[in-house]
C-alpha cells in the first residue's frame, strides 16, 4: 500500500494534531472523546442537556443542528455554487425536472445579489426562518467567490440569521480562514469513507490541482484533505456536523470506523443518511442497480454509532434551494421572478417577537414531558415500540393522516419518547385517484410502528391500518407529541400487563426514494 | 484550434469557467460558450485541457474540428 508521502507530486500535510487540544475542543463541545464515554445527549438532544451554555446558543435554533429546534425553526439554501471538484457516484448533476428532489438538484441558480435578495424576502415572510445555508448544488468551496460574496452580502443586510455551509470537504482546509471570517459557525462535510480502498468504489474523480484524478489515488486525496478540514474548524471552534451516505454493501460496516474517526477528531454531530438511487435519476448507482438501505438498516446502523456519538435522524435530504421548515419545502412561492417582484422590508423586531413565542411554546412543551415522564418513573420493561406521529410543525400531533406528506418517528420505551427518523410518504389525499395504492405506500413506510397518532383520520384508511396492525390513535390531536407518546406508552405497558393485548415486535419499513418535497 | 462545449449536455454549472487559463469560456443563453480564437487546448499552461478535465459530463467538452489543432508559437 503507498504511504501519504508517496503519492506523487502532492503535498500532503501530516494528520495529527495533538490529541490532547482535540479531547479538550470536544469537551468543551459537550462530547467526550475518550473512548466508551460517548454521550448520546449532546448535539441533536431535545434541550440544553449538558451542552455549554455558548454551544447551546450557536444550535438551538438551527433546525439541522438540533433535533428539537427542527419542530419550530425554518432553514433556507440559496443555490449560488453550481461547480463541483468531486465527481460522486450517487450524484448525477445533469438531471433536473420540477418533479426532481434530491440533494445536487436546483430549479434556479442564483447570484450572490440575488440570493441576498431572496433571503431578506423570505425572512420576512418567514419569522421563524433562523438558518441559510449554502450546500451547492455543486460544492460551496469550489465556488468560493459566489459563496463568501453570498455571505457578506446577508451578514450586511439581515445579521441576525445564522449563515453554515455544507461541503465535500476537498477545499476545505483552504477556507477555514475565511469561514472563520464571516462568522460562519456551522459546517457540514460529507464524509463517506475514511479507507481509500472503499472510497475508490464511491468516488470515480476528484479534479484537483489542475488535474483529473482517478481511483484509490483520488480517494486518498479526498480522505486526507476531509480530515485536516475537520481538525481545522474543532481547532477553530467551529461547529462541525458529518454526513454520510450508507451505500449497503460498500461502506456500511465501515460507516461505524467513519462514526470513530469523525468523533475523535471534534465533530459535533454525525447524520447517516440513506442512498438515494433510482433508476430514473440517472447516477452511477442508479443505473448499476446499487439498493439502498432498508429502514431497520439504516437504524441499526444509527443506533450502534449512537453510543460513540449523537447521531441526527431528521435530515430530510434536502435540495440546494429548499425552503421552510425541514419536511416542507416553500421554495415555489421565492423563484427568482416572485423575488424580484416584492417589495422586502426587513424587520428584525417582529421576527424576534415570533421567535419569542416560539421559545414559550418550546418551554411549555419541555414541561409537559417532563411531567409525563414522571408517570414513567419506577417502570421498568424491556419493551420498545416505534409510533409514527403526523406532525406539520410545533411539535404537536397536528396533521391529519390523509394529509401527512411525512410521518415522524418515535421509539418508545421506559426511558421516554425518542425521536428516530422520519419516512417520506405520497400524498394520500390526491382528489380521488389511486387512494389503495397510497394507502399500501404509506403502510410499507412505517411497517415497523405499532401506532400511528393523527389529528384526524377517515374510517376507510382506519380499518386497513388496523388490519396491517398498525393501531391508528387519535386520541391525543393538537397536544405535545412527546407527552402523548409517553402517556400512550404507559397505557401500552398496562394493557400488555393485563393481558389486554400481546406485545409483537414488526416487521422492516422502506424508505422511499427522493428526498423530501411537498407537493 | 479549440475545444467547444456541446450546449444541449451543458448542466451550465460553471466549473470551466474560472479553470481556463485563456479566459475563453463565458455564459450565454443559460450554457456556456468557449471562444475558439482564445482556446490553446491549455498548451503551454497544463498537462490536460483544463475544461475537459473538470466538466462534470463526460464528453461535452471536446475538440471543435471546424478548427485547426492548436500549434503552440515555437
Amino acid at each position: 500500500m503507498q504511504t501519504r508521502s508517496e503519492i506523487k507530486g502532492i503535498p500532503v500535510q501530516e494528520l495529527k494534531p495533538p490529541e490532547a487540544l482535540m479531547q479538550q475542543i470536544a469537551e468543551h463541545k459537550g462530547c467526550g472523546t475518550s473512548g466508551g464515554s460517548g454521550k448520546a445527549s449532546c448535539g441533536s438532544a431535545a434541550g440544553q442537556g449538558d451542552l455549554s451554555p455558548e454551544i447551546w446558543e450557536k444550535v438551538k435554533n438551527h433546525p439541522c443542528y438540533s433535533e428539537e429546534a427542527h419542530h419550530h425553526y425554518a432553514r433556507m439554501h440559496v443555490a449560488v455554487a453550481p461547480a463541483c471538484n468531486i465527481q460522486c457516484n450517487y450524484c448525477n448533476r445533469k438531471y433536473d425536472c420540477a418533479n426532481e428532489s434530491r440533494p445536487g438538484v436546483v430549479s434556479e441558480k442564483l447570484t450572490p445579489e440575488q440570493a441576498a435578495k431572496k433571503v431578506l424576502a423570505v425572512a420576512s415572510t418567514i419569522p421563524q426562518m433562523t438558518v441559510l445555508g449554502i450546500a451547492g448544488p455543486g460544492d460551496p468551496l469550489a465556488n468560493p467567490e459566489k459563496t463568501f460574496k453570498t455571505f457578506e452580502l446577508i451578514s450586511k443586510t439581515a445579521p441576525d440569521i445564522k449563515l453554515c455551509l455544507s461541503t465535500n470537504g476537498l477545499a476545505l482546509p483552504d477556507h477555514v480562514e475565511t469561514i472563520k471570517k464571516f462568522n460562519v459557525d456551522h459546517v457540514t462535510i460529507t464524509i463517506n469513507m475514511v479507507d481509500p480502498e472503499i472510497g475508490q468504489h464511491i468516488y470515480p474523480w476528484i479534479f484537483w490541482k489542475h488535474k483529473r484524478i482517478t481511483g484509490i489515488e483520488a480517494a486518498r486525496i479526498i480522505t486526507e484533505r476531509q480530515l485536516l478540514g475537520l481538525e481545522m474548524l474543532t481547532a477553530a471552534g467551529i461547529l462541525c456536523k458529518v454526513n454520510s451516505v450508507m451505500i449497503p454493501g460498500i461502506n456500511d460496516k465501515h460507516l461505524v470506523e467513519v462514526n470513530r474517526a469523525v468523533k475523535s477528531r471534534g465533530a459535533f454531530l454525525h447524520n447517516i443518511m440513506p442512498l438515494i438511487s433510482a433508476p430514473e435519476h440517472g447516477t452511477v448507482f442508479g443505473l448499476n442497480g446499487q439498493r439502498g438501505p432498508s429502514a431497520q438498516e439504516l437504524k441499526a446502523l444509527q443506533d450502534s454509532c449512537e453510543g460513540e456519538m449523537n447521531m441526527m435522524r431528521h435530515c430530510r435530504q434536502c435540495r440546494a434551494d429548499a425552503v421552510g421548515l425541514l419536511g416542507e419545502d416553500r421554495s415555489a412561492e421565492f423563484t427568482t421572478d416572485k423575488i424580484m417582484a416584492m417589495d422586502v422590508r426587513y424587520d428584525s423586531a417582529s421576527r424576534q417577537a415570533y421567535q419569542e413565542k416560539v421559545e414559550q411554546e418550546r418551554q411549555d412543551k419541555a414541561a409537559a414531558k417532563q411531567e409525563e415522564l414522571a408517570q414513567l418513573a419506577g417502570e421498568h420493561s424491556d419493551i420498545k415500540v416505534l409510533v409514527a406521529v403526523a406532525t406539520k410543525g410545533s411539535g404537536r400531533i397536528n396533521e391529519h393522516f390523509g394529509h401527512a406528506k411525512e410521518f415522524q418517528i418515535y421509539e418508545l420505551s421506559t426511558a421516554g419518547a425518542k425521536f428516530v427518523g422520519h419516512r417520506r410518504v405520497d400524498l394520500y389525499c390526491q382528489g380521488g385517484y389511486g387512494e389503495e395504492d397510497a394507502l399500501d405506500t404509506i403502510i410499507r413506510a412505517i411497517n415497523d410502528c405499532t401506532a400511528v397518532f393523527v389529528a384526524k383520520i377517515g374510517g376507510c384508511p382506519r380499518d386497513t391500518l388496523k388490519a396491517a396492525g398498525i393501531e391508528p390513535v387519535d386520541d391525543y390531536a393538537h397536544e405535545f407529541i412527546e407527552q402523548s407518546a409517553i402517556a400512550y406508552f404507559k397505557g401500552y405497558l398496562d394493557k400488555v400487563k393485563s393481558g389486554e393485548i400481546m406485545h409483537q415486535q414488526r416487521g422492516d419499513a422502506d424508505i422511499r426514494q427522493g428526498a423530501f418535497v411537498a407537493a | 484550434m479549440a475545444y467547444k462545449i456541446i450546449s444541449s449536455q451543458c448542466t451550465a454549472c460553471s466549473a470551466c469557467e474560472p479553470e481556463c487559463p485563456n479566459n475563453a469560456i463565458r455564459e450565454k443563453d443559460g450554457t456556456y460558450i468557449i471562444k475558439p480564437e482564445k482556446c490553446t487546448e491549455c498548451i503551454g499552461y497544463f498537462d490536460d485541457p483544463q475544461c475537459v478535465a473538470v466538466c462534470p459530463v463526460e464528453n461535452t467538452c471536446v475538440i471543435d474540428n471546424a478548427y485547426p489543432r492548436y500549434q503552440a508559437a515555437v
